[in-house]
């Protein structure tokens, strides 16, 4: 029983992380077809700039509680900035072009992110758990949780319904969805696109790292921190189908679920199990859970 | 079947070995392991072809690796050749069944497929004690046919090795890709409709390309693991198949020379760059990597062939 | 005498849609069957179903006397139905003497191809001859995405023919040819054909060339076969007159083809 809840609670916590971490992923690659390897340094850079941020803020005499809002500001202005750089000084340049060779792209540009990391933090770890320490632990059937992971599961929840409101409730997010849909269609029909594209990017970016800065209490910010996310972000988006954003949700759940239950039943298979599902998925379903099939005419 | 390609290749053997064996022994082994990975960035050139990449030929390679490995740890095998059979026979059998399945996927599924299943192996890897777990177990010390080479010549044993498989592999690519077999690849990029109406399995195409492209992968690990003297999960982990990635790009798909030279260049870049700025290496490596891609879409052979055309009028 | 072709009821539903329903046509040896009908009348579904590409709901494909339904187009292709495209499928990117090259090169098993040179003195005349034959030499070294769509379409027919197919189906083979020079292309296509002593079927919109050239016509209206016979009892036909030959006239006149 015990164990189930903390299955259950581990679960929710860790797809709730990978939900916020996956959701701006699949946002570009369903809008721009752009499987952005680049999304890893994101959230290194969202976790770094947090950590550095939150340093600095608890040395000022300011109320602890401000350092969420600090948080989430930081977030939104690095993920701007490393977006602008990215899609408009590199990307852009490339539109077209094969959709691996743009994932080689993008994979150049966070070999140079990794680096950009460490020559501008450094490669000694930062710790910014004051956030994480501010809200206390709360006992639930017996275990202990810290508030701070509980709270994640709303926040990705808030971050859920606001890409759901954004995509299904404004104009501009139906034209997303219109061009998630067909592409071709939404092109002819003169929207434009380049906008579109900076703005998806924008959005997906500033989600990365805030991915990247909500996690940076709870861990030890460390260089090669968005190695490991990425390809576990990718198993996600792939597993609920590339571009889906629904999708996304139940991705995030199954391989949170998944690594919950191996971290607390068999340890042995936690990093393999994430992958066989993504595996046993794509067989089965190629185009993930919520994906749709491509059809060719001829 | 002799043409000007095969003797272009046998030349540059030649310039290698003799630049081999002058070279200080740092550079000789820089110079193995460059042809190593070179052999499985040739697997992926055969792939890239057909139009496929795969993000997971650290599978393979790993594959490679570890059964030379294991094979000397557990089963006290150090003949070199023997090793090598046992890398090939390893990845070869694995994409012969998973083949089955990748087969069937193209673009960006198959790339991600393949690198699912490259981490799954990189899971079992970390996690099983007996293969020391993250940490890898060393290597035995290799011998050659019964030739036990003395600490001093075992370097250079390696090496001639290395240096004359890396020239047969590529022989017989180049002549696999003359052949019709071959050029189905080309076919299948450009029109995969046609080709089933020829009457050709696409996916059977396919899943002999693999099962070359891995055959090719185990050699180069097993070459790697025989003269790193260790293998650890690193190896199979994607950052090492984005690198396998990375040199096929750089080098492009003009000639089964060009992975060999694009593996050269590459592990001589990042061995200056780590010298010189540690922290930057990865940075210069993507920057090169983006200037490849958007200047010199065919890699750097084609660059070499236009400037040679250039010459020629 | 056997069929060399039959279908038996042969149905397609797309959802609610019906493409075709319950198809019967048996088809003779050396037979030159043209196949007319408006667009959406099941005529490229009717091809698409035959050659594997599609799938049948109900029904059945027999070739020589076998149940072929349901088999994949590769198997399909093997047993000798060859067939080509409305939009022709060649490797654009490779020259004509390139495409056919590949195909005289697969034409056998697959596990063989590895010892065949795809270029040798002895596999590029065998291209030449082919390349002639089908009146495409001049085009030879070009890159088979650049040509004229014309010839395009007949650098398709000619890699389907190198297989040597007992039946091959057409789909809109002159489609892309300026009008005046239609007939004199069919002409010759059908010439290389005949020589070759396939069973022919194809789809065209083109009264006069299905007039000129078909021993028979199948006349398909809204998925079902409205009238199969004789062309000159077909196409005097009063009910093909109105759905068929009248929408093709007026689509015609509107500039549309």
């Amino acid at each position: 029983m015990l164990t189930t809840v903390a299955i259950l609670v581990d679960g929710l916590v860790y797809a709730s992380w990978l939900f916020i971490v996956a959701i701006g992923l699949t946002l570009i690659y369903g809008v721009m077809k752009i499987l952005n390897v680049a999304h890893g340094s994101l959230y290194a850079l969202g976790a770094y700039s947090a950590a550095w941020i939150i340093g600095i803020y608890f040395q000022s005499d300011l109320p602890p509680y401000g350092s969420f809002a600090v948080l989430i500001l930081s977030a939104v202005v690095i993920g701007l900035i490393a977006s602008l750089v990215i899609e408009r000084g590199v990307l852009r340049l490339m539109y077209g072009r094969d959709e691996i060779v743009i994932v080689l792209a993008t994979f150049a540009i966070f070999l140079i992110l990794e680096d950009f990391v460490k020559l501008v933090w450094g490669v000694d770890p930062y710790f910014a758990y004051q956030p994480y320490g501010l809200l206390g632990r709360v006992r639930l059937f017996g275990l202990g949780f810290a508030i701070y992971d509980l709270a994640l599961i709303g926040v990705a929840a808030v971050i859920g319904l606001l890409v759901w409101w954004g995509l299904n409730r404004t104009r501009i997010g139906k034209l997303l969805l219109a061009v998630i849909y067909d592409r071709e269609i939404s092109v002819a029909m003169g929207i434009n696109v380049n906008l579109l594209f900076a703005g998806t990017f924008a959005v997906g970016a500033v989600l990365g790292a805030l991915g990247g800065a909500l996690t940076a209490p709870a861990i030890s910010v460390s260089p090669g921190i968005g190695v490991e996310v990425i390809v576990l972000a990718f198993a996600v988006v792939v597993i609920g189908g590339l571009g889906s954003v629904p999708g996304v949700l139940i991705g995030a759940l199954i391989v949170g679920i998944c690594r919950a239950a191996a971290v607390h039943l068999l340890p042995e298979v936690e990093l393999f199990i994430i992958y066989a599902v993504m595996s046993l998925v794509l067989a089965l379903r190629p185009q993930g859970l919520f994906g749709r099939a491509a059809v060719r005419k001829i | 079947m002799i043409d000007r390609t095969v003797w272009g290749l046998f030349a540059a053997l030649l310039v290698v070995l003799g630049a081999g064996f002058i070279a200080a022994d740092w550079a000789q082994f820089l110079l193995v392991l460059a042809l190593a990975k070179g052999m499985v960035v040739l697997g992926l050139l055969v792939l890239m072809r057909a139009g496929l990449v795969s993000f997971g030929q650290g599978l393979w390679y790993g594959l490679g690796c570890y059964a030379a490995g294991m094979a000397g740890n557990f089963l006290g095998v150090t003949d070199a050749f023997l090793l090598l059979a046992l890398g090939i026979a390893a990845s070869t059998t694995v994409a012969f069944i998973l083949g089955f399945l990748l087969s069937r996927y193209r673009e960006i599924f198959f790339a991600l497929l393949n690198m699912a299943f490259s981490m799954i192996l990189f899971g079992v890897l970390v996690k099983t004690s007996v293969l020391g777990s993250t940490d890898g177990f060393n290597v035995l010390t290799p011998t050659f046919l019964g030739y036990a080479p003395s600490e001093a010549a075992l370097g250079d044993t390696v090496f001639l090795l290395t240096a004359v498989i890396s020239f047969v592999v590529a022989v017989l690519i180049h002549w696999y890709l003359g052949s019709t077999m071959g050029f189905i690849g080309e076919a299948i990029r450009e029109n995969e409709l046609r080709v089933e109406y020829l009457g050709v399995s696409a996916r059977r195409a396919v899943h002999i390309k693999l099962m070359i492209a891995a055959a090719l992968s185990g050699i180069g690990g097993v070459l790697t693991a025989i003269a790193v003297g260790h293998v650890d999960p690193e190896m199979t982990y994607w950052t090492t198949s984005g690198e396998f990635v990375f040199v096929a790009i750089l080098s492009g798909t003009g000639s089964v020379a060009a992975p060999f030279m694009g593996s050269i260049i590459f592990e001589v870049l990042r061995t200056y760059a780590y010298e010189y700025s540690p922290y930057t290496w990865q940075m210069l490596m993507g920057a090169v990597m983006l200037l490849v891609i958007i200047f010199l879409p065919g890699g750097l052979w084609s660059a070499l062939s236009r400037s040679r055309k250039g010459e020629g009028k | 005498m056997t069929p060399v072709l039959e279908a038996r009821g042969l149905t397609k539903t797309f959802g609610a849609v019906t493409a075709a329903d319950d198809i019967h046509v048996a088809v003779a040896d050396g037979e030159i069957v043209g196949i007319i009908g408006a667009n959406g009348a099941g005529k490229t579904t009717f091809v698409n179903m035959v050659t594997g590409y599609l799938k049948p709901s109900a029904g059945q494909i027999l070739y020589r006397g076998t149940d072929i339904t349901g088999r994949d187009s590769r198997e399909i292709t093997k047993l000798g139905i060859h067939r080509s495209f409305q939009i022709a499928q060649v490797f654009p990117d490779i020259t004509v003497l390139d495409n056919v090259l590949v195909a005289l090169g697969v034409a056998g098993d697959l596990p063989r191809t590895i010892f065949k040179p795809l270029r040798s003195p002895k596999t590029e005349a065998a291209a030449d001859e082919i390349i002639a034959r089908y009146g495409i030499g001049e085009y030879r070294n070009v890159k088979a995405g650049l040509l004229p769509q014309g010839v395009r379409k007949l650098l398709d027919i000619a890699m389907a023919m190198v297989g040597d197919p007992k039946i091959i189906l057409l789909d809109e083979p002159t489609s892309g040819v300026s009008a005046d020079e239609k007939l004199e292309a069919m002409r010759g296509l059908l010439k290389v054909l005949k020589d070759d002593k396939v069973t022919v079927l194809f789809v065209e919109h083109d009264m006069e060339i299905v007039g000129e050239f078909a021993q028979r016509v199948i006349a398909f209206y809204d998925g079902r076969i409205l009238a199969d016979g004789k062309p000159d009892e077909v196409l005097s036909d009063s009910s093909v007159r109105e759905f068929v030959i009248g929408p093709e006239l007026h689509r015609r006149s509107a500039g549309k083809d």
